[in-house]
């Protein structure tokens, strides 16, 4: 298409049409939304109302306004942490050397655990406001989301084509230019993904850490979480399907609205030199396209964009050869200094636990570590016969695959505490075993990683293996062992590996359950955590934690890890 | 005359290896480059003249010499030179439009002049109706249009080309190359000068007013040839011809490995494998054997025949020489009698024939075998000949030399090899 050909249809292009008239009401009705929400958040936490949660059915969109507003104020936090934690990890090699381990760790380690400290910490920031305990639950959607984020920019910076790269310098881009025009575009595909796995992530977090209660407080931010915490202390059934049905509509509109069309958008970054199949563009995106004031809106934004990221800012005087030649004596002396910090840090864990606690209580912590292992491992193990061959029989029926994969990350994207009440009810009513059936729960909103991704895994395997599977009758188990379980494994491993690590996160609120004054407590170190925490018991909850993190980190590298490097060497096709 | 666009003065590129001598890519490499003409930079893979271009860009600094742009030294990458790339290098997030006008948005010029002149560089160039296409919605041939728009689109006084052709097939590689010669005879070319890398000795002499032959390991201008016919020129003037023939005898005669070198006491393990397959080499002999050319053959020849450029054949060629299958002579390359067995031979005859040639010819393959029967378990780790071969060669050229070596040891059962845990064995071998 030629530009100068459109040039005559400009002036009709400023009239707006129908489809703007409907996007600008959804925009005035989002900015109004949001300044009232916004009012709500400086109150005082004793003022009337202000974290009093009414179980009525019609303040639920206000609760689900408010709890959606959480999200995306973490999702900003966390897109600011990519680009600034994740750019300095790529950036600087000396840099890379402690951040990166650390993001391995901050991603393993259970986040619900630290709720009690983080609660603590933003309260004593703004005393007695309604503000502080936003924060700390913002805090904790941002720690859900936050590190794989950063993580995926940080690679890709790492792996951005050489001969692009090239291309960049010797065209004399300046730094500046070449972040905006070549490093984020190419991050902008994992980065798009990324953030869609950790918001899916994050509405399990923010349900779980709208009610804390610390010690002897228990404060309840308006929200779903809340509504659904105030239902199961009141025994009120209907109104917990009501908070499922809202929350349904919720990530619905969310996965619609913003993230459909972000990523169609984001297609168009993926770094790929054949052009392939595109599927269609989803509805938003077309409605965006075909109003006329919202695009030429867009337009103005795109332009000022691409003028912001062309700006000829330069913080040294113009391109230069990069030379990364540290002396030896000052890594030496970078190195040492790491080192100190750690064991420093350690020390100060130690002494703050050691001052309370002694030996038999690591080994009570190691015990019951070991007790939610072996549910995770044997969670990990049914989830896996119940969705590879599902995912499989999905995966190989296109037509299938294509109405699945959406609905099982829709499911993921589900806080699947929402249903822990319906749970409790059962295990309550059929006074089931506590210590087998709360387990379930752990694996409630995680499995369907594995699903997705073996439906991913399936779809992807090439045509001409299955053929020359069929025509030489490998059928039966063969069939299974020898060419679809290879062939997905890199998927799946993925998957697992999110899933398991999901497990362990949902532990410390799997594990101890409440219905009314019925209270299940299953054996486990999540019920540790999550029990320290209510007493506010501060060194069990560091003790707690940091064995679980022992557990996580280990479990990762010697199965995970091996597992992943294995299924990247010997089973990726192609 | 005036002044020189461009001087390199003894240029140096090494690469530090601790303990050991350092590798040397690129050795004292000089260069003048005028107003006005097209000069390649001829010579096989790893002879350095990649990293050349890219130090003359100002992308990599040279270890030791000088560079000087219009009198003043590069320090990085300078105004005037601009850069086409083998691969293309196109963004694709881009469009046609914007990726031309990446680098005048680099200089901060107005957007109106921006586009004004990247529409006149894609018209140039023949692409005026694919500006608002994405790269990935062209084919090779215009990709690379693209590429060589945007590097003319900032009025280079020197265009670099890395190789600009090689990824393109013969057609397409052959049209964009007479219209850049029409263009550039016709004045129509924004630049002063062409600086080109290329391996495809005919292209050389299409193009250029002077080519510098490289000679590999390490690096060096081995000779300097003036191309003496008017633009444009006919591949099939004899003339024409015979340069192309005598370039290849000059770089079949300047080969590292004649049949003395690997004689004389250099250390077994210096000696580098180039990744040519059994296959190939099996399939080169039996073209050799069979008719026209019954056990001789021209280099040019052969290689307009097999579709083959001069990076593809000569190491080929080299690699039957040293294993005593073939000899390269004075851009010839004929078969031994050995060479003429190998071809006689069944299946098992050659594999046993090619297990000789390794233990006596290959020291590296020899030493692998003999350090298998000595150990009782009859295991050994790569890692430990790739640290050693590492003391004699780039790390490159040492992953390469152990790559062939493993596929030429498990074809000839000399030994076996476990990707997995990256060691030699015995298993399969009886």
């Amino acid at each position: 298409m030629n530009t100068r050909s459109l040039a005559p249809l400009a002036a009709e292009r400023h009239i707006p049409n129908v489809w703007d008239i409907v996007a600008i009401l959804c925009v005035f009705g989002t900015l109004a939304t949001v300044t009232h929400i916004g009012r709500g958040t400086f109150v005082r936490i004793d003022a009337p109302g202000a974290t009093e949660i009414s179980l009525d059915p019609w303040r639920l969109p206000e609760y689900a306004v408010r709890t959606t507003l959480r999200m995306f104020v973490a999702l900003a936090a966390s897109l600011v942490f990519t680009f600034t934690y994740g750019t300095a990890a790529a950036k600087s090699r000396r840099a890379s050397l402690i951040l990166i381990p650390l993001l391995d760790i901050l991603q393993s380690v259970p986040i619900l655990g630290f709720l009690t400290f983080t609660v603590v910490f933003f309260m004593n920031l703004f005393p007695g406001q309604v503000l502080g305990l936003e924060l700390a639950s913002i805090f904790a959607i941002f720690t859900s989301q936050a590190w794989n984020m950063a993580f995926s920019m940080y690679q890709s910076l790492r792996t951005v084509p050489a001969d692009l790269l090239e291309a960049a310098i010797s065209f004399r881009l300046s730094p500046w230019q070449k972040f905006w025009r070549l490093e984020v575009p190419f991050a902008v595909p994992g980065l798009v993904w990324n953030t869609m796995m950790s918001m899916s992530g994050g509405w399990f977090f923010v349900v779980a850490s709208e009610a804390i209660s610390v010690g002897d407080n228990t404060w309840k931010l308006p929200g779903i979480g809340s509504y659904i915490a105030q239902a199961q202390t009141e025994r009120d059934l209907p109104a917990i399907v009501w908070a499922i049905v809202t929350m349904l509509v919720v990530i619905l509109a969310y996965d619609q609205f913003l993230f459909r069309p972000l990523v169609a958008w984001s297609a168009r970054f993926r770094f790929e030199t054949t052009s392939g199949a595109t599927a269609s563009d989803p509805w938003m995106l077309r409605l965006i396209r075909r109003t006329r004031l919202l695009r030429s809106l867009g337009d103005y934004i795109g332009r000022a964009a691409s003028a912001f990221g062309g700006l000829r800012l330069s913080f040294g005087s113009g391109p230069r050869l990069r030379r990364e030649s540290h002396s030896r004596m000052s890594s030496l002396i970078w190195g040492t200094l790491v080192c100190g910090l750690l064991v420093w840090s350690c020390w100060q864990a130690f002494t703050f636990v050691a001052a309370e606690l002694s030996w038999p209580d690591l080994g009570e912590a190691s015990l019951l570590g070991f007790v939610t292992l072996v549910r995770v491992v044997v969670l990990m193990v049914i989830a896996s016969l119940i969705w590879v061959p599902i995912g499989v029989w999905l995966g190989l029926r296109p037509a299938w695959a294509r109405r699945a994969q959406p609905l099982a990350q829709f499911l993921a994207a589900f806080p699947a505490n929402l249903f822990f009440p319906m749970f409790v009810i059962v295990i309550v009513h059929f006074g089931l075993n506590r210590d087998i059936w709360l387990t379930p729960l752990m694996v409630l909103g995680t499995q369907w990683y594995i699903l997705f991704n073996v439906v991913a895994g399936a779809a992807a395997f090439p045509g001409d293996l299955r053929e020359a599977a069929n025509s030489f009758h490998v059928g039966g188990f063969l069939w299974w062992r020898k060419v679809i379980v290879p062939g997905i494994f890199p998927y799946y491993i993925t998957g697992a590996i999110t899933a398991s690590g999901g497990c362990w996160n949902a532990a410390i609120v799997a594990e101890v359950v409440s219905w009314g004054d019925t209270r299940l407590v299953a054996h486990g170190l999540g019920a540790y955590i999550a029990e320290a925490t209510e007493r506010g018991d501060m060194a069990r909850v560091v003790l707690g934690v940091a064995v679980m993190s022992a557990f996580v980190l280990t479990f990762n590298r010697l199965l995970w890890h091996p597992l992943y490097a294995y299924a990247r060497r010997r089973l990726t096709l192609g | 005359m005036d002044a020189p666009l461009l001087e390199v003065f003894g240029c140096r590129q090494a690469y530090h290896k601790e303990a050991n001598a350092d590798l040397v890519v690129l050795d004292d490499v000089n260069l003048t480059l005028r107003e006005g003409e097209i000069v390649a930079l001829l010579g096989r893979s790893g002879s350095g003249k990649s990293t050349l271009l890219r130090i003359v860009s100002g992308l990599l600094s040279p270890t030791a010499g000088q560079v000087s742009w219009r009198g003043e030294p590069v320090v990085g990458p300078m105004e005037g030179i601009a850069m086409v790339f083998q691969s293309f290098a196109l963004f694709p997030w881009l469009t046609v439009k914007e990726n031309v006008e990446l680098g005048l948005e680099a200089r901060g010029v107005s957007r109106v002049e921006r586009e004004k002149r990247a529409e006149d560089a894609l018209d140039l160039i023949g692409l005026g109706g694919f500006a608002s296409a994405y790269p990935k919605e062209l084919s090779g041939g215009m990709r690379q249009r693209v590429g060589l728009a945007r590097a003319l689109v900032v009025y280079p006084d020197l265009l670099l080309m890395d190789e600009p052709f090689s990824a393109l097939d013969v057609l397409t590689a052959e049209t964009l190359r007479t219209d850049l010669i029409d263009l550039w005879a016709e004045g129509k070319l924004p630049v002063k000068s062409v600086l080109m890398v290329t391996h495809n000795i005919e292209e050389a002499v299409l193009m250029c007013d002077r080519i510098l032959l490289f000679s590999s390991n390490p690096g060096r201008v081995a000779s300097e040839l003036k191309v003496p016919f008017p633009h444009p020129r006919n591949r099939l003037d004899p003339a024409f011809r015979q340069m192309v023939d005598d370039i290849y005898a000059l770089m079949t005669r300047r080969t590292p490995t004649e049949p003395k070198a690997a004689e004389s006491p250099v250390h077994p393990l210096a000696m580098p494998l180039q990744r040519v397959g059994i296959n190939l080499m099996a399939g080169l002999m039996e073209a050799l054997a069979a008719p026209p050319y019954d056990g001789r053959a021209d280099l040019p020849a052969l290689a307009a025949t097999l579709h083959y450029e001069v990076d593809d054949l000569l190491p080929l060629g080299e690699t039957l020489q040293l294993l005593r299958f073939a000899v390269l002579e004075e851009g010839d390359i004929y078969l031994t009698d050995k060479g003429r067995a190998f071809v006689q031979s069944d299946v098992d005859g050659r594999r046993v024939l090619f297990a000789e040639t390794l233990r006596t010819h290959v020291p590296l393959a020899n030493m692998i075998r003999q350090v298998l029967e000595e150990r009782w378990n009859h295991r050994a780790s790569a890692v430990r000949f790739r640290d050693e071969l590492e003391d004699h060669m780039s790390p490159d050229y040492a992953a390469d030399t152990l790559r062939t070596v493993i596929g030429w040891g498990r074809y000839a059962e000399l030994f076996g090899y476990d990707e997995e845990t990256e060691q030699f064995n015995l298993d399969d071998q009886e």
